[in-house]
């Protein structure tokens, strides 16, 4: 008996030992789930998030914004100013086994410029990718592109092998609901591979053994329970029962009852995302609204009596519990562009408002709907509904349609919406992606999330030239002279940009990424 | 009946002021005193109990504009400063705001009073749609059996499978679609009431059904059927009280249900406007403060809620005994 005795003590010394250096599995709990697995069908938050930890980008934009070397180890102008070239990081495998190499970069870039890819519109600049040596590739754009390696950080390499050996080499149609053998597999160069996957309810990942990342990075994480919870008060009740490790989207309701209980804490950090409200600017006449003829929303000074009249420290008070900075931008302070002149929250003047309307020739105001998601932003809801009381003491009726973001985004992509609140992050961090989208005319890739029909020629013109500026001064200051326009115009009411909490297990430590797009590799287990 | 008229003409003449009118109504009043129902209400004080509960309960909501002390649909008077104030006796509290207020600043005893408003019409209205669906399909499939049994019970079973929620989305989609863009409040009741009705007429259907294929072969419905009395008339003047029983305590119990359901569907973006709350709007905003410590914004909704549907529940309980023919 007592060799069993000590066998058994070894034993546990063994395990407590291997505890204390080895990995440890963590459950992981968001709002959302991945859309796909396809990594090049959805360019969306909660999706990047996942594919982060099973497929690779050529640059990893790290959570303070620096630009990491991932399966790229440099990049440089070569003496043509419209190609890069980019040295391969040699040693790495595809959870299949297969190396990577120059010819899987050619491909999946190919891939991500398919049109039913939801990544073209940030690489459209690229022409074609050339293969130098395995190790070496050209990508030549249209125009001189000074923020390629930037436009990179959420394009996954493939395997070409295995995407031509599963049928899967053309990018799932997600519109149609035409999928294919990548939406519910993968096969990355990333940290963790695919154990099994529920759509909507839980997907396992679990440390790729042959990762080229092991030994440099913290790989404290073994197994991922990568689960969804819809329900705001189920997700936190799970985290204090114990039952999850990590929450990802934190309530700010809850935030201060689970800093106050053991065992737990909660990380804060801005995110790069600001929350506006947007306007129908460009129509002759408005559908909702009691005014005949015309739309109040194209006088400017409609517009900017509503962005006086907005209390954005009231509703960082009550809203949001203090996890929102004001602000005067639809961009935040990380992007190239912002400065905080133009930032800063204008000044509350409820009078001056009144006056200003009044002066547009609506001393009584006027009605109209308002459509807001109510599952996709921080409190977006309750945002809405604080806006909607100071809108009223300004004689503006503004009648709530309050949604789920499944109704909401088809709303504004189809010109539905006349008066709406949105949220836009900038994973680029430069000024462009912003203008591109929400400012330039609605016109081929250009202006998609623009639903306010603002059109301004001159404007789209400005914007399109920045893709090809080299000269980074010039272009600085390009960007500025377009901030000088459109925040003189006032085509969008900026609200706030989203502080981000993260809640956790005290023995965990995930840093607040401002793209909220958690890196796990980077993450060390204390025990 | 013709007898019921004379007892007040000839006992208890109007002594010149009282119109005939008048003298029918006191006699009508006292024929009630003495009726089954009356007496099993004075009877029962829990059903008295519950009754003038409910009444309470309906009549501030019905009055919520003359006696709540704020208006919480006017949106000019809502300040983000007052949001988060917890009930008056706690710390912290305002004697201005009883119960406390919401995020947004709302009172809660007054938006409890106009959201019972919101509520309680959406569940009536949903609640008798559904009975009227369920009973008249029920009495229908039940009385005729054969392929009308069949057809019916198949369409039953199909709207079974659909769960509230998508039919609501249906509705409202076609509705959107045929009449373009409806007037939101009107349109919104409407679509949300038929809705909540189409979703749970089958339960009525189906029990309806099972009591009247009993009841259809019992001697008294063979009778009525031999003197030649229209079917129609039999079913609904004969065969629908002997159903009454069952039909009475789905529906109070729905009625609670479908106060949820609404509450639900407002979520989707297919109910009522947020800066209208309802009770059930209340109660699912509510649930997300529970952990940060501001009961309130539950509790009392929630109480609400709890209260209405035992009342009416008790009451329906009562209704059932009173009106069965078997237990007479």
């Amino acid at each position: 008996m007592a060799w069993k005795a000590k066998a058994v003590a070894t034993l546990a010394a063994t395990v407590l030992l291997a505890g204390a250096v080895q990995a440890r599995p963590i459950t992981w709990a968001r709002t959302g789930d991945a859309l796909t697995l396809d990594p090049h069908s959805q360019n969306e938050g909660p999706t990047h998030n996942l594919m982060q930890q099973i497929y690779e980008p050529l640059i990893l934009r790290e959570y303070t914004g620096k630009l990491l070397p991932t399966l790229a180890l440099s990049w440089t102008v070569t003496s043509d100013p419209t190609v890069w070239e980019m040295k391969l990081r040699q040693g790495v495998r595809f959870h299949n086994g297969n190396p990577f190499n120059a010819d899987d970069v050619a491909f999946s870039i190919e891939r991500a410029l398919q049109p039913t890819s939801d990544m073209k519109g940030i690489i459209s600049s690229i022409d074609k990718v050339i293969k130098v040596d395995d190790y070496t590739v050209h990508f030549k754009t249209k125009g001189p592109n000074p923020i390629l390696p930037d436009q990179l950080t959420n394009i996954y390499m493939m395997d070409k092998e295995w995407s031509e050996a599963n049928n899967t080499v053309t990018v799932e149609d997600y519109k149609a609901k035409k999928d294919n053998f990548a939406v519910r597999n993968a096969n990355g160069t990333g940290p963790y591979s695919v154990v099994s996957r529920e759509q909507d309810v839980k997907t396992v990942l679990k440390l790729f053994d042959g990762y080229w990342g092991k030994g440099q990075m913290p790989l404290g994480i073994e197994t991922i329970n990568y689960v969804t919870i819809k329900k705001d008060e189920t997700r936190v009740a799970a985290l204090l029962s114990g039952e999850v490790d990590f929450v990802q989207d934190m309530p700010v309701q809850d935030i201060e009852r689970v800093q106050k209980t053991q065992g737990l804490k909660v990380n804060l950090g801005q995110e790069n995302r600001s929350i506006f409200l947007g306007m129908d600017v460009g129509s002759a006449d408005l559908k909702s609204d009691d005014v005949q003829g015309k739309n109040p929303f194209a006088d400017k000074r409609v517009r900017q009596a509503i962005n006086i009249a907005i209390d954005r420290e009231g509703i960082r008070r009550a809203v949001m519990r203090n996890q929102s900075k004001p602000s005067g931008m639809i961009i935040g302070p990380f992007v190239n562009g912002y400065t905080e002149a133009l930032g800063k929250a204008p000044a509350v003047s409820p009078d001056k408002a009144k006056a200003m309307l009044t002066e547009a020739g609506y001393p009584n105001g006027f009605s109209i709907t308002l459509h807001c998601p109510n599952d996709r932003y921080v409190s977006d809801e309750g945002i809405c509904q604080a806006v909607v009381p100071m809108l009223a003491r300004l004689g503006i009726k503004a009648n709530l349609v309050s949604q789920s973001k499944a109704k909401h985004f088809p709303t504004l992509q189809n010109g539905e919406s006349e008066f709406y609140l949105l949220g836009w992050g900038v994973p680029t961090y430069d000024s462009e992606y912003a203008f591109s989208f929400l400012h330039h005319t609605r016109t081929g890739r250009f202006g998609s999330w623009n639903s306010t029909r603002y059109s301004n020629p001159d404007l789209d013109k400005r914007i399109e030239g920045l893709s090809s500026e080299v000269d980074i001064p010039k272009r600085n200051a390009a960007i500025a002279d377009i901030w000088k326009v459109l925040q003189d115009e006032t085509i969008y009411i900026p609200l706030h940009d989203q502080l981000l909490a993260y809640a956790m297990k005290a023995d965990l430590d995930v840093p607040v990424s401002p793209d909220n797009v958690v890196h796990m590799k980077f993450v060390a287990a204390k025990k | 009946m013709n007898d019921a008229r004379l007892p007040s003409d000839v006992h208890d003449p109007a002594p010149g002021k009282e119109t005939s009118a008048t003298g029918i109504w006191r006699h009508r009043l006292a024929l009630f005193r003495d009726s089954d129902l009356w007496q099993s209400f004075i009877a029962s004080r829990l059903v008295m109990a519950a009754a003038i509960l409910t009444a309470l309960l309906i009549g501030a909501a019905f009055l919520a504009p003359v006696i709540a002390p704020h208006d919480p649909y006017d949106l000019k008077s809502l300040e983000l400063i007052d949001a988060d104030k917890p009930p008056a006796w706690e710390e912290g509290g305002e004697a201005r705001f009883l119960l406390g207020t919401d995020d947004q600043g709302r009172d809660i005893l007054s938006t409890i009073m106009y959201g019972t408003r919101a509520s309680l019409t959406i569940g009536l209205c949903s609640v008798l749609l559904a009975v009227a669906i369920g009973l008249s399909l029920g009495l229908w499939a039940g009385y005729a059996g054969g392929r009308i049994d069949a057809a019916i019970m198949r369409v039953a079973d199909v709207q079974l499978t659909f769960p509230a929620i998508l039919t609501a989305l249906l509705i409202d989609g076609v509705a959107l679609a045929i009449f373009k863009r409806y007037t939101l409040e009107g349109g919104k009741f409407w679509i949300l009431v038929m809705a909540i009705g189409l979703s749970y007429w089958v339960q009525y259907a189906r029990t309806v059904r099972g009591v009247t294929l009993v009841e259809r072969d019992k001697e008294y419905v063979q009778a009525a059927r031999l003197i030649g009395i229209r079917p129609v008339k039999i079913m609904f003047q004969h065969i629908l009280p002997n159903v009454m029983g069952p039909v009475l305590v789905l529906a109070t119990i729905n009625l609670a249900l479908a106060i949820i359901t609404e509450a639900t569907l407002s979520f989707l973006g297919v109910g009522l406007s947020p800066t209208e709350p309802s009770l059930g709007t209340m109660i699912q905003v509510g649930n997300k403060y529970l952990f940060s410590g501001s009961w309130w914004m539950v509790a009392f909704p929630g109480l609400t809620l709890a209260l209405l549907a035992v009342a009416v529940n008790l009451l329906g309980d009562w209704l059932r005994d009173a009106l069965n023919p078997k237990l007479r």
